[in-house]
């Protein structure tokens, strides 16, 4: 293609330049350093301050659902993963949860605490991440890396259990893929206090830091009937003062028999945002210890030939367990017909599965409830009526996730 | 086992889906099209469904209706969810558009038009979401093909 033949545009925004008398209008992105995630906000100004703006998203679609649609139940565990990359536990989690469920499959004790375990250490690399870069775009660079240095001892910790440090496809229909290795428990105590110092110390830089309040206090403002009309859940959700949690409200895996609080904000401003991730960080840090005292002993994986793979050394031994073997990974694992909305807490939000199973070893459907489209709908009642620097730290406070949102 | 309120909402509409009502804690209702937004309205107004989860469709390329459009909503009081299914043709699919009721499913349908070509009357921005302008087709129905691609673009050599 010659070079000055020019690029179809992939968008059609909702409005142009020159349509309103003493505006401008900006495209922001969709590749920006101050947008975290390819996103694309066409921006109207009067001066410094938003009037209006038109988000788009989708550069990241890479047709996960459609995909889905031709492998088998075990082989989308590693496409779960990459929803949310910042906490892919909670995705595989969630996703074997549904198929489980579908199944009538119940997981083993152990199974059931190692996966809220692992799904709260999950949400604290998630939040951390989250508000380490919400707070690197404010200039906060020595808080960002307070933040990022537990989480790399974290993505660290993670990658001795799993082999990867990022995305792990550790779960697995009917339990996980192994079990803790030695010594695994005493460091996560060590990182868990190392956690208290430095998120201490982040708590003594920022939260009365004059600068930060001043550009986060009622920037970003959303009350609750709105965000709950606009399908805010998660983090953003509480943060306009309502203790909205699937932890406490459908209890799953072993978040029934847990004590911990549901923090609250107080008037959903992007102040409230910070306070609530950090907050939540903390009982999920109580959470991990009190499962680390209970942590049952026992098997990992149920005893289903449906779902669970013979041990190495049947399949090597005997035929039954041979062909057990071969039929799950060439067929799947046989899910009855039947459908299912199963959602977890992620770290965002609602995260939710819809799984329309006809039969057999492969998906008919699979459609996720990401909340990080939802929010994206929803963002431009933060961003409008405020100044255009605002946009970043809004922004970065609804905590996007490119994986989840554009599928 | 049904809460309370899904025994209330069978009551006051008289329908179900086929096979068990409850399952798995999500009341399931297949409605008409044309009931759409009055259920949908009780179920905001009625029964406190305050929140709409979600908005996609499955398509059944051999049966006719073709599509299932699929609604996911969910009470912020009650913690219970409730899934309405309504059915509508290949040649006319069409459905109403809850924008009335819920800002949230402006994206929803959007996504829902990209990805299987719904027609939501009443959702005056029906533009490609997921998708780009320009795109051929309906990538989530069963009638096309995984490989096939459309670049904006063309690749480089």
């Amino acid at each position: 293609m010659p070079v000055d033949t020019p690029l179809p545009n992939p968008i059609r925004p909702a409005f142009g330049p020159g349509e309103r008398e003493g505006t401008t209008v900006v495209n922001i992105g969709p590749s920006h350093p101050a947008t975290h995630g390819t996103i694309q906000i066409v921006a109207e100004l009067s001066g410094e301050n938003i009037v209006r703006v038109d988000v788009h998203c989708g550069y990241l679609h890479r047709g996960f659902e459609k995909e889905c649609e031709s492998h088998t139940w075990h082989n989308l565990i590693p496409y779960v993963d990459r929803l949310n990359y910042c906490s892919a536990l909670i995705n595989d989690f969630a996703y074997c949860d549904a198929v489980e469920k579908l199944m009538g499959v119940e997981i083993t004790p152990r199974c059931r605490y190692l996966r809220t375990l692992l799904a709260e250490y999950s949400r604290i690399a998630d939040h951390l991440t989250c508000t380490a870069a919400a707070l690197m775009e404010l200039g906060a660079m020595t808080a960002f890396l307070y933040l990022v240095t537990i989480r790399d001892y974290v993505y660290e910790h993670l990658a001795d259990l799993t082999g990867a440090r990022v995305t792990y496809s550790f779960g697995r229909i009917g339990g996980l893929a192994r079990d803790l290795p030695d010594g695994w428990l005493q460091r996560l105590e060590q990182i868990l206090q190392q956690y208290d110092v430095f998120v201490g110390r982040v708590h003594g830089l920022v939260d009365r830091n004059r600068i930060f309040i001043d550009r986060m206090r009622d920037v970003g403002v959303l009350c609750t009937a709105e965000a709950i009309n606009w399908g805010f859940t998660g983090p953003i959700l509480r943060s306009t003062g309502v203790p909205r949690d699937l932890r406490k409200d459908i209890p799953y895996l072993a978040y029934g028999e847990l004590d911990f609080e549901v923090p609250v904000g107080i008037k959903g401003d992007n102040y409230d945002r910070y306070f609530v991730r950090m907050r939540e960080m903390d009982e999920s840090v109580h959470m991990i210890r009190q499962l680390v005292a209970r942590l049952p002993s026992g098997p990992i994986n149920v005893d289903d030939s449906r779902c669970t793979l013979p041990g190495k050394h049947l399949v090597y031994t005997e035929i039954e367990s041979l062909i057990n073997h071969f039929k799950l990974i060439v067929d799947g694992p046989d899910v009855p017909a039947g459908e299912i909305y199963s959602a977890h807490e992620g770290a965002n939000g609602e995260l939710g599965f819809y799984i329309v199973s006809v039969g057999g070893g492969v998906p008919y459907k699979v459609h996720v409830r990401a909340p990080s489209f939802v929010h994206v709908g929803g963002v431009h009642r933060m961003l409008e009526g405020y100044q255009l620097a605002d946009l970043v730290p809004t922004f970065g406070s609804i905590n996007m996730i490119g994986g989840e949102c554009d599928r | 086992m049904a809460a309370p309120v899904h025994e209330r909402i069978i009551e006051r509409w008289q329908v179900a889906a086929p096979g068990p009502a409850v399952s798995h804690g999500t009341l399931a209702l297949l409605i008409a099209p044309d009931q759409l937004l009055d259920v949908a309205r009780s179920l905001k107004l009625e029964f406190g469904f305050d929140l709409l989860l979600d908005v996609t469709a499955v398509d059944w390329p051999a049966r006719d209706p073709r599509f299932d459009v699929v609604y996911h909503f969910y009470t912020t009081r009650e913690f219970v969810r409730v899934r309405v299914k309504t059915r509508v043709p290949a040649a006319a699919p069409v459905v109403d558009s809850l924008v009335p009721l819920y800002d949230a499913a402006r994206y929803a349908e959007r996504e829902c038009h990209d990805m299987y070509g719904v027609e939501f009357r009443g959702n005056a921005d029906l533009r490609p979401i997921l998708l780009y302008e320009g795109f051929v087709g309906h990538p989530l129905r069963k009638d096309y093909p995984k490989h096939r691609e459309q670049p904006l673009v063309p690749y480089r050599k």
